[in-house]
């Protein structure tokens, strides 16, 4: 483990120069968001497992890619009765048994195949993308609405406060896992008919709104919170003296002001996300077979765990590293934007 | 206090009413969820669809369905549409089992959270902070059901380390009991280990810098002491509420994955198994005894919380 922090001395040059703008030249004023985006570029383990985690939304996004050339087959053939060449001989993609052949480093076959001998390779990096598209989807979901309740349960209290926080009481005391998988389960047979929208069974959409709701609470209290505080200061009431309506007001004065909140929490729920996705579809209940997703080729991996652990392993793994990426680096970002959270011994 | 928790009676009504309402609802919108296919067996006559229809009163109106359900669950008399069982039966024979995932898992992973979180709160920026952190971490990122299928191939099934799944009654054989309980309590464990010690850490620095304890090192009580005395202390607070809150989510069938991953055959796996088959009596019995368990447990946090700090009162 080598994760080192960056240094933090100062040169003696830039040490020179700070000590002279406090004497002669006025001090520059500096924009919070500025100084936590010089933090966090200070801060070197965030940076790495951020630069890690686009790289891995890169990847998946050249599947085709990958696909094409590389790998010569698609997420969806099977290669059951195929065979290819390892080492000078034969061996079949599939055994006889139904054992599947494991990882061959090569060009084909790269990760192993699964039970049906389709790529693992190929099959996760379009995972990737089902399963990035839906934590993306359904953390931006998530924002939009805690946003919106938060705002307007802040901002107006009285009744709308009442309803928007019961509703997100009771959305909080659900047990969350029950009410996703079976919400998912019931879509998933039947879809969804929304006045003149109809949303297949099979849809990301179903996944993404459940999973997007479910965190509602979590990020709607805090923000609701920030409001009812924001409410009552000067510039707010400036504005209001100044005659802006409450939608002027939500928008121009306590938005922004919103912002390192909303930028905080946005990669942790992504990570949450991309979590809960993986659950919901071991359990049959988020993304339907055979689309493929790091949680359904999980799901069919520990199944079929027997006759090759890599079924398990390789989805599982890459799953952990994206999610791991994103919480180093939701991390890095809270610290670059409270500092106050950060180690203060050293 | 009284009125404390009166209000939360009601609310905890409230709550169950809305939560039967939803989950009845969800299942009630479905196209082809049609419950008496599911009772008619295979090849069904539209005749026998239909007499199943009227006795198990389909044909009623929807509002008529719900408060006969909720009668059925207050009486003991829900019967599952798939093999017919009585529905509470078989929750009263799960919740051993989940009660003991739950609360052996929610005892270790308190320990071992507060024994990382201490450690790295004294070592705090050294290379062993810094190095659990990154652990802490990484179980957070993990799915349960990975991991615990991953402990239960290689430890159970090909290592023999561990039974390969299974459950042993407590009252039966204790030893057998912990034994058959190990991997479920370690998977379900490291997840909240990793997320409380990262909090305890946070708290502990937080408290560290108080004006208590730089008291307190003045008169010269031994680090040691200030430490578990008047650090920890203080710092354990958030941590005994989130304990309450997730033991209760746990309890209520928030150990689903874990469950079913080590074929446990608690509450959750049976959750489970009927959402699959669309059986709406033990998924609206469930959801409502898991938000049961939610709400106790958040009272039972909010009255300890203000037990515990004097400032907090109960309104």
């Amino acid at each position: 483990m080598a994760i080192e922090p960056a240094p933090a001395e100062l040169s003696v040059e830039q040490l020179v120069a700070s000590e002279r703008s406090e004497g002669d030249a006025p001090v520059a004023g500096i924009a919070p968001s500025k100084l936590a985006l010089r933090r966090l570029r200070r801060n070197r383990t965030a940076l790495v497992f951020g630069a890690l985690f686009v790289l891995i939304v890169v990847m998946c996004l050249a599947a085709p890619l990958y696909a094409d050339h590389v790998a010569h087959t698609d997420a969806y053939k099977n290669h059951l009765t195929d065979s290819i060449e390892i080492g000078g001989k034969q061996t079949n993609v599939v055994a006889p048994d139904g054992v599947p052949i494991g990882p061959t480093w090569k060009g084909r076959f790269f990760l192993g195949a699964d039970e049906s001998g389709r790529d693992i390779a190929v099959r996760l990096l379009y995972g990737g993308r089902t399963s990035l598209l839906i934590g993306a989807g359904a953390a931006l979901l998530t924002m939009l609405l805690s946003i919106l309740a938060g705002t307007l349960a802040g901002f107006f209290g009285g009744w709308t406060d009442n309803v928007i926080s019961r509703i997100m009481d009771m959305i909080w005391s659900f047990p969350v896992l029950l009410l996703g998988v079976a919400l998912g389960t019931a879509l998933a047979l039947g879809g969804l008919q929304l006045g003149p929208v109809t949303i297949n069974g099979d849809s990301l959409i179903i996944p993404l709104m459940i999973i997007g709701v479910v965190y509602v609470p979590y990020i709607g209290r805090p923000l609701r919170g920030q409001v009812l505080a924001l409410r009552e200061k000067e510039f707010v009431e400036a504005a209001r003296a100044q005659g802006l309506g409450p939608v002027r007001i939500m928008f121009s004065e306590i938005l922004p002001n919103l912002s390192s909140t909303i930028v905080v929490f946005f990669p942790l729920i992504i990570a949450n996300a991309i979590l809960l996705e993986a659950s919901l579809s071991f359990l049959g209940a988020g993304v339907q077979p055979p689309t493929p997703s790091w949680g359904t080729m999980i799901g069919a991996g520990v199944d079929k765990i027997a006759t090759g652990p890599h079924q398990a392993i390789v989805p599982g793994a890459m799953l952990v590293l994206t999610v791991l990426a994103l919480n180093v680096f939701g991390d890095g970002v809270r610290d670059a934007f409270d500092p106050r959270a950060k180690v203060k011994a050293k | 206090m009284a009125r404390f928790v009166a209000r939360r009676i009601v609310s905890l009504i409230a709550v169950l009413f809305a939560i039967s309402v939803i989950t009845f609802a969800i299942f009630n919108i479905i196209p082809n969820g049609d419950p008496a296919y599911r009772l008619a067996g295979r090849t069904p006559t539209p005749g026998q669809l239909d007499a199943i229809r009227r006795v198990w009163g389909f044909d009623k109106p929807v509002t008529v369905q719900y408060a006969r359900m909720m009668e059925q669950v207050f009486t003991g008399k829900l019967i599952s549409y798939t093999n017919q069982t009585n529905v509470l039966d078989e929750i009263k024979q799960g919740f051993p089992r989940t009660l003991s995932l739950a609360l052996g898992a929610a005892l270790i992973w308190l320990f071992f959270a507060i024994v990382l979180g201490l450690y790295t709160a004294v070592k705090a920026g050294r290379f062993a902070d810094r190095f659990l952190t990154v652990l802490a971490l990484i179980g957070i990122s993990m799915p349960v059901f990975w991991i615990g299928a991953l402990m239960s191939y290689y430890l159970g099934f090909k290592a023999g380390i561990f039974p390969n799944g299974g459950y042993v009654p407590l009252t039966e054989n204790p030893i057998q009991w912990a034994y058959h309980l190990i991997l479920p309590w370690t998977a379900l464990s490291i997840l909240f280990i990793g997320f409380y010690s990262r909090v305890l850490r946070s708290n502990l620095l937080d408290t560290m810098s108080d004006d208590h304890v730089r008291t307190a090192r003045a008169k010269g009580i031994s680090e040691r002491q200030i430490l578990l005395r008047h650090v920890l202390r203080n710092s354990m607070i958030p941590i005994v509420t989130l304990w309450g809150l997730d033991f209760g989510a746990v309890v209520g069938g928030g150990a689903i994955l874990t469950e079913t991953v080590f074929d446990l055959e608690g509450v959750g796996q049976y959750a489970a198994e009927a959402i699959d088959m669309l059986d709406i009596p033990p998924v609206l019995a469930i959801t409502m005894f898991g938000a049961f368990f939610i709400v106790i447990m958040n009272t039972v946090v909010d009255v300890v919380y203000a037990a515990l700090d004097p400032r907090i009162r109960l309104s």
